[in-house]
Order: C-alpha cells, then sequence, then structure tokens
C-alpha cells in the first residue's frame, strides 16, 4: 500500500515534469496516508537515484536493466507490471510525456482498467481523492474518480509546484526486473531532430501566432501584415502547419517550438495545452479570440473577445498611427 | 492487408459546450458533430495505404444513431465497410470498454492494421490504441506521423517532444495511433457519395461483441474551469479595443 511516481528522465538529468508529478504524489501520499515510493528505469541509474533521494520520498526505488537502457513500451511495461504486483499500490502517477503516453495504458490494460489521463488536479475529501482532468482541449474540467486499485493517473505539464529538495537522502532500494530480449516487440531507432530550421522563433521579440480561427490559407495575408507592421515573426498552432498553410517549423508548442518573446500574439487560437507549453513563458501574451470561454485567456495578460477579421484590421491601423 | 479504422463522432469544433442538468455531460440539445480530426487522418492513412498495397478498410464507430452519418462520411470517402457498434446516446464509454470493442472487432475481422487517431477531441483519454493493442496482443507504436510497410515488418515514424522524431520498427500486426497532419486530407467525391449509400454497414451491441457494461462511472461532475489569473480584458467595439490594446502595450507591458 503505498503511492508510487514513475520518474523520467532525459539526457541523465531528470525532466521539469518529473519534480511536478513527484509534488502530485507527495499530495496524494498525504491525503491518503500512505508512503510514496519514487520510481526509476534504465540503465545505471545511481545519479538519477541519488537526486531524487532529496526529494522528501519514502524510498526511492531504481528498475535497472540492460533492456531499459533504450525506451521500448514492452520493457517499460513488463518492468513496472513486476513492480506494481509485488508493492500493490493504490496510486501510480505518471508525468503526462509522450513516452508516458506510449506505454501507461498498455501497462494499466494488464491490470484491467485504463488509465486517468491528463490531470490538472487532485481534490482530497479526507482520504477520499478526486482527479481533475480536461475535457474538450480544456474548455471544460471533469472530475474522475478511481472506482479500482491501482489508480493510473498521468499529470500534465505545468500544474502542480515542482516538488522542493529537502535536502534528506531518502533510502534507494533496487528492485530485480526479468526481462528477456524476446519480450521486447519493437525496434527503436536514434531520436533524430528534423532537418536544420531556417527560422528560430526561440530567438524572435515578438511573434504574432495563428491558429484555426483564420479559417482559410488566403486570409493569412491579414495576420502576414499585422506581423509587417509590428516587425514580429509568424508563428501558428499546429492545424495551420497540418493543412500546409505555412510550414511546420514555425509551428509553437509540445510538438514545435517553445518560444518566450517580449509579445506573443495568440489570433484564433483556442489555447489547448500542446500549444499553451510552447508560449506561456512569453512576457506579454495578447488573445483575440471570439469565444469568450476559450482557455487561451487563462494564459493571457491582455484579451479581446471579438471577430480577428474585425479586430486585425482596426490593430494594423492603430499601429501605423502610433509610429507615425 | 486488411486495416480496421476507428473513428468517432464528436461535438463539432466551434461548438457552444454547455454543461447539462445532471452536471455529468453535455446539453446535446443543439450540438452539431463531426469525424474527430485525428481519425480523418487515421482514414487516410488507410486507403492511401490499401491504394498503394491492397486490401480492405474496414471503419468501426462505436457511438448512437447519430454517428451513421460520420460513418457515411468515411465510406464516401473510400472505406470498404463499416461496424457500427450501437450505443445508447449520451453514454460515456471507459476507454478500457471502447478499447474492448475495439479488440473484438479486429479479432473478428482478422485485421493486421489497427489505425486509430491518438486522441479524440472531446473526452481526450488518449489511450484507447494502447489499450486495445494490450488486449490484442499487438505490438504499437503511438503518435505516429509516417508508415511504411515492409513485408512481415511495419517501420513508422514517432513524434517525440520538442521538434523530435524516431524511426521504430515493429513486427505486425500491429495497432498505430495516428497524429494529424500525417497525409493531406482528400475530400469525399459526388461518385464516392454515390457509392457510399450501397456499401455495408453492419450494426453490433456491446453484447454482440461480449462486452459487458455501458454504464462507465466517468465524470462525477463537469464544469467550466475555474478562472485563476488576471487577465485584462479589453472591451468596446473592435477600433477601441485596439486602441486600448496599443496604449497598454506600449505603456504599460513597454513593449513597443
Ligand atoms: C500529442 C499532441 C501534440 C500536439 N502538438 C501541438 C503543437 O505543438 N502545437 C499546437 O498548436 N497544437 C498541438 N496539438 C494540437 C492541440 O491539441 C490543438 O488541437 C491545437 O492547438 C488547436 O489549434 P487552434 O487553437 O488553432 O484550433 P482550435 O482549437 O480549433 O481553435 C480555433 C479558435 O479560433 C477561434 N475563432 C474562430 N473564428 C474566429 C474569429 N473569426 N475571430 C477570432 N477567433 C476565432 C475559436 O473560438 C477557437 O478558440 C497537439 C495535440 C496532440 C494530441
Ligand atoms: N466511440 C468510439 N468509436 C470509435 N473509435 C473511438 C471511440 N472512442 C475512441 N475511439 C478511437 O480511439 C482514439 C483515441 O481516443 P481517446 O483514447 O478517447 O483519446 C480516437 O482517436 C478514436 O480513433
Amino acid at each position: 500500500m503505498s503511492v508510487l511516481v514513475v520518474l523520467e528522465a532525459r539526457g541523465g538529468k531528470l525532466i521539469r515534469i518529473s519534480y511536478e508529478t513527484l509534488a502530485a504524489g507527495l499530495q496524494v501520499g498525504q491525503a491518503a496516508g500512505l508512503p510514496v515510493e519514487a520510481i526509476l528505469l534504465g540503465q545505471s541509474l545511481q545519479p538519477l537515484a541519488a537526486e531524487a533521494s532529496g526529494y522528501s520520498v519514502d524510498k526511492v526505488v531504481t528498475l535497472d536493466h540492460p533492456l531499459l537502457a533504450d525506451y521500448t513500451a514492452e520493457g517499460y511495461t513488463l518492468a513496472l507490471e513486476q513492480l506494481i504486483r509485488d508493492r500493490r499500490p493504490e496510486y501510480v502517477l505518471f508525468p503526462h510525456t509522450y513516452q508516458v503516453r506510449d506505454y501507461a495504458p498498455k501497462l494499466s490494460a494488464r491490470f484491467r482498467t485504463s488509465l486517468v489521463s491528463d490531470v490538472v488536479g487532485i481534490k482530497a475529501n479526507g482520504s477520499a481523492i478526486t482527479f481533475v482532468r480536461q475535457l474538450f482541449g480544456g474548455k471544460l474540467h471533469a472530475d474522475m474518480v478511481g472506482q479500482e486499485k491501482p489508480v493510473f493517473v498521468s499529470v500534465q505539464a505545468s500544474v502542480f509546484r515542482a516538488a522542493e529538495t529537502s535536502g534528506a537522502g531518502s533510502p534507494i532500494e533496487a528492485f530485480a526486473v526479468a526481462i528477456e530480449p524476446g519480450h521486447i516487440l519493437s525496434k527503436p531507432e536514434a531520436p533524430f531532430q528534423q532537418t536544420q530550421r531556417s527560422v528560430d522563433l526561440g530567438t524572435a521579440s515578438m511573434i504574432v501566432s495563428v491558429g484555426r480561427g483564420i479559417r482559410e490559407k488566403d486570409n493569412l495575408a491579414l495576420i502576414e501584415s499585422l506581423a509587417q507592421v509590428l516587425g514580429a515573426e509568424l508563428a501558428a498552432s499546429r492545424p495551420i502547419c497540418d493543412n500546409g498553410w505555412l510550414p511546420m517549423e514555425r509551428q509553437v508548442g509540445s510538438s514545435g517550438q517553445t518560444v518566450s518573446p517580449k509579445v506573443y500574439f495568440a489570433l484564433g487560437i483556442s489555447g489547448a495545452i500542446q500549444h499553451l507549453v510552447g508560449m506561456k513563458g512569453s512576457k506579454t501574451i495578447v488573445a483575440i479570440n471570439k469565444d469568450e470561454s476559450a482557455p487561451i485567456f487563462e494564459a493571457a495578460h491582455y484579451g479581446i473577445v471579438g471577430d480577428l477579421f474585425e479586430v486585425v484590421p482596426a490593430l494594423i491601423e492603430e499601429l501605423r498611427k502610433a509610429k507615425s | 492487408m486488411k486495416i480496421v479504422v476507428s473513428i468517432k463522432q464528436v461535438p463539432a469544433r466551434d461548438s457552444v459546450l454547455r454543461v447539462n442538468g445532471q452536471g455529468k455531460w453535455l446539453d446535446e440539445s443543439d450540438l452539431a458533430y463531426e469525424m474527430n480530426e485525428p481519425d480523418a487522418y487515421a482514414l487516410e492513412e488507410a486507403l492511401q495505404l490499401k491504394e498503394k498495397l491492397g486490401g480492405e478498410v474496414v471503419v468501426l464507430c462505436a457511438g448512437p444513431d447519430r454517428a451513421t452519418q460520420t460513418i457515411r462520411e468515411a465510406l464516401a470517402k473510400g472505406a470498404d465497410r463499416a461496424i457500427h457498434v450501437q450505443v445508447p446516446e449520451e453514454a460515456i464509454l471507459d476507454p478500457f470498454i471502447t478499447a474492448q470493442v475495439l479488440a473484438e472487432a479486429v479479432r473478428s475481422e482478422k485485421a493486421e492494421y489497427l489505425l486509430t487517431g491518438l486522441q479524440s477531441d472531446d473526452l481526450g483519454y488518449g489511450q484507447t490504441g494502447v489499450l486495445a493493442a494490450e488486449l490484442l496482443g499487438f505490438a504499437h507504436a503511438t503518435i505516429v506521423m509516417e508508415v511504411e510497410p515492409q513485408g512481415s515488418a511495419v517501420r513508422v515514424k514517432r513524434e517525440l517532444e520538442d521538434g523530435w522524431y524516431q524511426y521504430v520498427t515493429l513486427q505486425t500486426p500491429v495497432a498505430l495511433t495516428i497524429q494529424s497532419g500525417i497525409k493531406k486530407l482528400r475530400y469525399a467525391t459526388l461518385m464516392g457519395i454515390k457509392k457510399a449509400k450501397s456499401k455495408e454497414i453492419r450494426t453490433v451491441t456491446l453484447a454482440d461483441l461480449g462486452v459487458s457494461g455501458t454504464d462507465s462511472p466517468g465524470a462525477e461532475s463537469i464544469y467550466l474551469p475555474p478562472r485563476n489569473k488576471e487577465t485584462q480584458m479589453l472591451t468596446g467595439d473592435s477600433r477601441e479595443c485596439a486602441r486600448r490594446l496599443v496604449e497598454k502595450l506600449r505603456f504599460e507591458a513597454r513593449v513597443l
């Protein structure tokens, strides 16, 4: 009976969302009165384990195996299945990364249940725990109560404040997993980055970004003239690039570029989490959207509820006036 | 090769979402519906695979009566047949149940490929395809951007975070969850729409498939998210908003 928090590392370092998930796990552990164990998978995990042991967890457990050196869904699932059958946790928390999306449902299916995915809040009523998840790209929230134990939960990025180090070293335990090469069904190749980018939005100081609210490719001219008046770079949400209206390299978000300009204009963009993670570091965010309940307004500093086909031309005119 | 593609019917993108009286789902009275976007891409990929290598594309949709409209659309685009799993209006299936449905259908069709969207636009569980893969004992890959069959194997390009990608090779049978943008979408032609009328839609119930329990717990309640941040909303007509915004950006944020 415990809370397991599975941590993810990249390039030999825990990624930020791992600390956030740890914070969520500690919150669950406290509410449910359960010990919290941080779980690491891979090979040569000592440095990571030493780091994780400084975060007020009751224990750090390492699943160290040569067949876990490169991620595969089969390897990770099997290793965690063995750990869970041994530990019988009440809750298993994961960071909601692409890797977790790839294997956590496979793991939960072995326990004949689904994953409470993409959680943005935890409500505790005594030891009863409700998880809040997003529906419709963040336009609605849903309260979910896990019915069967263990409850598998993945935690969204940038929601929980990262756990802070307590300095105290928790005990580190190695859990022996049994994996054979025959268990691994997929042959992964080394990750790579797409060809050299010709625009680096990461260093742009002003960005005008456009979403599906633009409706048609031809309407992009309007957004281009706004970018021109401002001297800003042009960017877009994913559907605009999926449609081929702008090149992929101008996409902002979890699968595109991460930007942090002085000003980011989000025009006709709803503000799905995968877009927000790419731009929420911007110093000033302006949102123009005809839907007053669009999640983008939650991220914005200045918001205008309106039709971009009216507001943008007016804005171009005002900017020209201000310049002259 | 035989491919099953799962397609879900979801509320149209710019719908105004109103929570119903019970607070557990939407007021569906004046909603319009469409095909889940990533599923449209999964269907496109399936159709192109079939055009290249031959075989059959069977679409599967679990939903109430209204879902036939989305099924017809898939048939009009070129799918060969459809399976409509009837579920009651407003039933919210747990992804584990949907996955069981998918797995049973793939089994009965003896399909070698299951293509799903990577995520539904409404419930957004992001897992149905992977759950089904496990139930079937299939290898799987998620967030797929390229599919390259190689005999009894398939090499796929997976999207990773931050502009990274990875190729993975899997032995068939496989389940792949398809990312939006994998190929350019086709439109249904008039000819396609005409042909669709005579294509088979097999209607089955959950019970026919041996899947029990529609009464998934679902959500305790759904609601508009609370607003935390102090966003300055600028009001007035367009011109007034624009003027005030420029003023704010110049003198308050000092970024112009
Ligand atoms: C694994 C994964 C990775 C993803 N990666 C990314 C990513 O890197 N980047 C990304 O952007 N998305 C990404 N997405 C997609 C993301 O979930 C959203 O679907 C996408 O961001 C939505 O784009 P949008 O806001 O332009 O479109 P929509 O969500 O359709 O929003 C359009 C908005 O325009 C508004 N609008 C319409 N007409 C007007 C008008 N005339 N005037 C003003 N406003 C108007 C509407 O009210 C609406 O809010 C990813 C999704 C997944 C599952
Ligand atoms: N009711 C359904 N009918 C058919 N396919 C579905 C259904 N629900 C989910 N799917 C498929 O599973 C994918 C992932 O959905 P989800 O796990 O809800 O995000 C979708 O893109 C669909 O391809």
